[in-house]
């Protein structure tokens, strides 16, 4: 994948980030702000994170995969995500 | 030696009088759980020792004294008494685990009113239906949750002042939004703590069963004396310990074993505002010399799938006692505990309703892996025969737990819900709505819930009140939730759905729907899963069968369908 690509994917995930889970807005969330470990996103809302990245992304990725280290922020997201595109 | 003893000896000779004299409460004189939780701490040569060290997510440190939680209890119930809140209000605590929230707790009992704690991650329609419900006359909450708390206030008359503990100047405040920032406030020495009495009422919590709305759990002051006792017995909380409890204030671990038993006892607590991880949580462990730790199966479970690789690099040596709550904690857990913590989490089971610890394995006592334990000295269980509601007397055959009423911290009643409350009741016995057995050491053994409730992490959630919230949804012609077998979470939410005609089963929609539940509700709330149907089961009277649903999801026998409608 390009490096723009890259940045497309990126700027789409944090925007659906700030949108769905972040209730204030003038939250600073940046690419490698903890989302998980900082209680932004818990065990819980995970799953519909995840089911929004499969349909977006047209993939699926594995229960083990889908760890809270792996979506703890947005560029570990992406990480995961690149790995299945 | 743990602190309880011998076990035997302590049920032979039990009177809760133990616990009042140790607090030095005389029947029928005043009773303060903040008073207890904080003064009282001080006036026996406690001032200066840590109450509490405090770790956000974004790494600040904080460390407070119990002079300083004394202080700042005064100065919030000062605060409060001054926006003229009075006994018996009930105030809302709408925050992440703060300090704030913490000293807020006490400051609202100081003045007699009444802490109603609320969990943050809780959606809008969750917020307003148990504000309404409690008439609670103000919310104490940060900028971040304020959205929520918005868009319900113009439903809410009885709600005046949505306190900010964390305005900043260039923000303006709108409407019944009041500033209170605790570290530019003036320190309150001393306060009139408000004189309630045993029954005065001190906490109301709320939990989900599986008809109707959330139900408020009134608890009074007179709780402390079992909380203080259970701590002391059952989490073997001593004096130079550095305890951790895991349990959120939102819900009655995060206030009886969170705030009251600890800081009744002088204990040393730490709190960690973050979410799960499991290197975080050992970082933490490490880094504050944890002796004691009070956590749930989910998190253990959750550190059990992170592996032991997980924990190499950090020190656990600390770890002296451990106990788990929430959910029945598996046999693996404990062994698992045993093996790479060096100590097995022994298990305590009680509820909301009963406000402390009702049956445990306790420290010294041999664990049962998989067990619930044995009954608190003072506490007379049993395991009802589901038709005559008389005590089963043979060891293993499966019944209703019960408890004979009169601990001092069951719940009073449920807020304006008295009928419910009765309901509870058969025979002279409190209903848990669980079943058991119980072996012939004495032991008890969790089988399952006797009612569709969804235990999902250690919380509850009513299939019916996300039933409700799922036919709001545009899409939505019918509902149907059951709990799905979980391996971290042990249940999770499932919800089986029918279309109204002109939408199409899409995975799309399936998240639409999440999402939609996840901010009316909670993330709690939010089905893990969306099948969608054509139809659902139903009997001829139209009454959708979630037993057939739920029996599906387990894999069990979906027993007599005579009473199923047939096409």
């Amino acid at each position: 994948m390009d490096e723009k690509n890259l940045q497309e994917i990126k700027d789409l995930v944090l925007n659906y980030v700030i949108k769905e889970y972040i209730d204030e807005e003038e939250e600073k969330i940046s690419y490698d702000t903890p989302l998980i470990s900082s209680g932004y996103i818990d065990s819980f809302s995970m799953v519909s994170l995840l089911v929004f990245l499969e349909n977006k992304f047209k993939i699926k990725i594995p229960p083990s995969k889908a760890t809270p280290d792996a979506f703890d922020s947005v560029n570990k997201i992406v990480f995961l995500i690149n790995q299945y595109l | 030696m743990s602190n309880i003893g011998s076990y035997e000896e302590k049920v032979k000779n039990f009177s809760w009088s133990i616990s009042e004299n140790e607090l030095e409460y005389e029947n029928g004189k005043i009773i303060n759980i903040g008073w207890y939780c904080s003064d009282r701490i001080c006036q026996i040569g406690k001032a200066e020792k840590v109450a509490l060290y405090y770790e956000g997510f974004d790494g600040i440190e904080k460390k407070f004294s119990f002079n300083d939680v004394r202080l700042a209890g005064n100065t919030i119930g000062t605060f409060l008494r001054n926006l003229g809140i009075k006994n018996e209000d009930r105030v809302c605590l709408y925050m992440d685990r703060i300090p704030e929230l913490y000293f807020s707790f006490l400051g609202v009992l100081k003045i007699g009113a009444i802490a109603q704690p609320m969990f943050a991650a809780f959606g809008e329609e969750s917020l307003f239906i148990r504000l309404e419900n409690a008439q609670t006359r103000a919310i104490i909450t940060q900028r971040k949750h304020l959205p929520k708390v918005k868009k319900v206030i113009d439903r809410l008359p009885s709600l005046e002042f949505i306190i900010i503990v964390d305005n900043i100047k260039s923000k303006s405040l709108g409407d019944k939004e009041v500033s209170f920032n605790l570290d530019e406030a003036s320190p309150v020495e001393k306060m009139e703590i408000f004189p309630t009495s045993a029954e005065s009422p001190s906490v109301l919590h709320y939990t989900s069963g599986t008809t109707g709305q959330p139900k408020g759990v009134k608890h009074v002051h007179y709780s402390l004396i079992s909380q203080y006792l259970t701590s002391k017995w059952v989490l073997d909380l001593r004096e130079n310990d550095i305890y951790w409890c895991t349990a959120d204030p939102g819900w009655v671990t995060g206030t009886s074993y969170g705030i009251i038993g600890p800081w009744s006892l002088g204990i040393t607590q730490c709190v960690l505002d973050a979410g799960f991880s499991a290197q975080t949580w050992y970082r933490f462990i490490d880094k504050y010399k944890i002796t004691m730790w009070y956590s749930a199966p989910t998190a253990i479970r959750s550190l059990m799938k992170a592996g032991e690789e997980a924990i190499k690099g950090f020190n656990l040596s600390s770890l002296r006692h451990l106990a788990s709550v929430g959910e029945p904690l598996n046999s693996e857990a404990v062994i698992w505990s045993e093996k790479y913590l060096g100590k097995p989490f022994h298990d305590t089971f009680w509820q909301t309703e009963t406000g402390s610890i009702m049956i445990t394995n306790f420290p010294d006592m041999k664990i049962k892996p998989g067990s619930m334990g044995k009954p608190f000295p003072g506490i007379t269980a049993a395991n009802l025969d589901p038709l005559t509601y008389e005590p089963i007397l043979e060891p293993g055959k499966i019944g209703l737990l019960a408890f004979k009423p009169g601990w001092p911290s069951m719940m009073r009643t449920y807020w304006n819900n008295d009928e419910k409350f009765r309901e509870k009741f058969i025979n002279g016995w409190y209903l848990t709505g669980d079943r058991t057995r119980i072996d012939d050491e004495g032991y008890f053994w969790f089988i399952g819930r006797d009612d569709d409730v969804i235990n999902t992490g250690g919380h509850l959630v009513s299939p019916f009140e996300v039933e409700s919230a799922l036919l709001e949804h545009p899409a939505v012609g019918e509902s149907a939730v059951v709990a799905k077998p979980d391996e971290i979470k042990m249940e999770v939410v499932k919800a089986f759905i029918t279309l109204k005609p002109g939408f199409k089963p899409s995975s799309d929609l399936e998240l639409e729907i999440m999402n939609f539940i996840r901010k009316k509700l909670s993330s709690l709330a939010m089905p893990q899963e969306i099948e969608y149907m054509d139809k659902l089961p139903k009997t001829r009277s139209g009454k959708i069968m979630r037993r057939l649903l739920h029996a599906k999801e387990w894999g069990e026998s979906i027993g007599d369908v005579s009473s199923l409608e047939n096409d």
